[in-house]
């Protein structure tokens, strides 16, 4: 069936089977592979992105699902060649080391601070509680956000 | 690669569009919201509908409400959104005990209400919370509209009263004040589903226990209450004593399966400790 899916403030039509997962939108049909793809259970959230502004994780929604809706990725966080302040901030703290579920993080963040624009780091940590860092780098991803939230 | 079987896919825009769709694709539809239980059982093709009927634009069941002496939940209320809502954790703060500790941020921002009492699995949480409230669930088919208390609404294992061609509408929640509620859980690991879990709901009357409602999750508790506790438990002073040995009650009528989250003696001493430690909450609540 036919989709138009807003990603990044770009609208994309395609024609898509009713089974195909928003994460596989994403990366196959739209090259956009700054989406992760891991446990495939909605456990690691490395597949987050936001849907209509809130985080989801992309491999528990059907493409379909998101027909008519918005939805940003980690290449949509930059406006005019700036970097979103919750990149610099995990450029400026060493926030990733494989960097597999930094994108997942990010948009996480940019929520975060968008509804509470200095969290403490409880709230911070359980913003991403439903995220794993593979390298189990969290105190520089929680510092990172923090950073963030100063820039 | 996960990959769900292939089905057929429709939107509803309306509660009664959502009800003839269901009637057009038949028995082997399902209806699908938040998905984050149907659709990991369609990769692990542990569910293969033929058709999906997607409910997510029904914004008229997305409400919470005080609305004549009861609380309205509606069954695509996000877990995220219950968890936020100033009227139902101000009335009963057992619904921020439990949707705190389910699953994660991210899920909890899709997962819904409805799904999660339709999916029906032993371990889900709200299903004891629920029945602690005693609340009513409002089913609409082709026939109209029918209430169902929530202690009938499931009748095994992933089997509820919502029949084929019917939708969950909304939950309803008698809103007593002087209610004391909440929930304690045991997980492995944070977001994990309940080793054990339980819910307790009270009332106090002069100086004794008007009402008690007791949820269990997870241990195989029988429609996820307790109600021998519960009788225990009413007309009689609130105390240690009286919240042990309900627990010590609740603890001998459930069934709890051995699995990898534990074995049956174990799960049986948490359904025990964690009913005194719901109710101990629950009174110190009033």
């Amino acid at each position: 069936m036919q989709v138009t899916i807003t990603v990044n403030g770009l609208p994309y039509t395609r024609e898509v089977e009713p089974r195909l997962l928003l994460v596989h939108f994403l990366r196959d049909e739209l090259n956009l592979t700054g989406t992760h793809w891991g446990c495939d259970t909605s456990n690691c959230g490395v597949c987050t992105v936001q849907l209509d502004g809130v985080p989801v994780k992309s491999c528990t929604v059907l493409a379909v699902m998101a027909d008519g809706h918005e939805v940003t990725t980690v290449e949509g966080l930059e406006r005019d060649g700036e970097l979103d302040a919750v990149q610099k901030g995990f450029m400026e703290c060493h926030g990733l080391q494989c960097g597999f579920c930094t994108p997942g993080m990010l948009l996480t963040a940019r929520w975060l601070l968008d509804r509470e624009p200095h969290p403490d780091e409880g709230t911070i940590r359980e913003a991403i509680s439903g995220q794993l860092c593979r390298c189990t780098g969290y105190e520089n991803i929680v510092k990172s956000i923090q950073r963030a939230a100063e820039l | 690669m996960q990959v769900p079987a292939q089905f057929e896919y429709a939107r509803a825009q309306s509660v009664s569009h959502a009800l003839s769709l269901l009637d057009r694709y038949g028995p082997e539809a399902r209806v699908v919201a938040g998905g984050h239980s149907l659709i990991p059982m369609m990769k692990l093709r542990l569910a293969q509908p033929e058709a999906l009927i997607d409910i997510n634009d029904l914004s008229e069941l997305s409400r919470i409400e005080v609305e004549g002496g009861e609380l309205v939940i509606g069954a695509l209320v996000r877990h995220a959104e219950l968890l936020a809502s100033a009227p139902a954790t101000g009335l009963f703060p057992i619904f921020q005990d439990a949707e705190r500790v389910i699953a994660d941020p991210i899920v909890r921002n899709r997962g819904t209400v409805g799904g999660s009492l339709c999916q029906g699995d032993p371990s889900e949480d709200l299903s004891a919370v629920f029945a602690a409230l005693r609340a009513t669930a409002i089913i609409e088919g082709g026939d109209g509209r029918r209430s169902v208390p929530i202690r009938d609404f499931h009748e095994g294992p992933y089997e509820t009263a919502v029949q084929a061609g019917e939708l969950l509408i909304e939950l309803r929640v008698p809103a007593t004040p002087g209610t004391g509620s909440a929930y304690v859980k045991v997980e492995r690991r944070v977001g994990d589903w309940a080793v054990a879990a339980a819910g307790a709901v009270l009332s106090v009357a002069g100086g004794v226990i008007e009402r008690a409602g007791i949820g269990l999750t997870a241990v195989g508790a029988e429609h996820f209450c307790a109600p021998e506790a519960e009788e225990y438990l009413t007309g009689r002073e609130p105390g240690e004593e009286a919240f042990a040995e309900a627990g010590r009650i609740a603890a001998e009528h459930c069934s709890p399966q051995p699995d990898q989250r534990g074995p049956a003696d174990y799960k049986r001493h948490l359904a025990a400790e964690l009913t005194a430690r719901a109710l101990r909450t629950a009174m110190e609540r009033i």
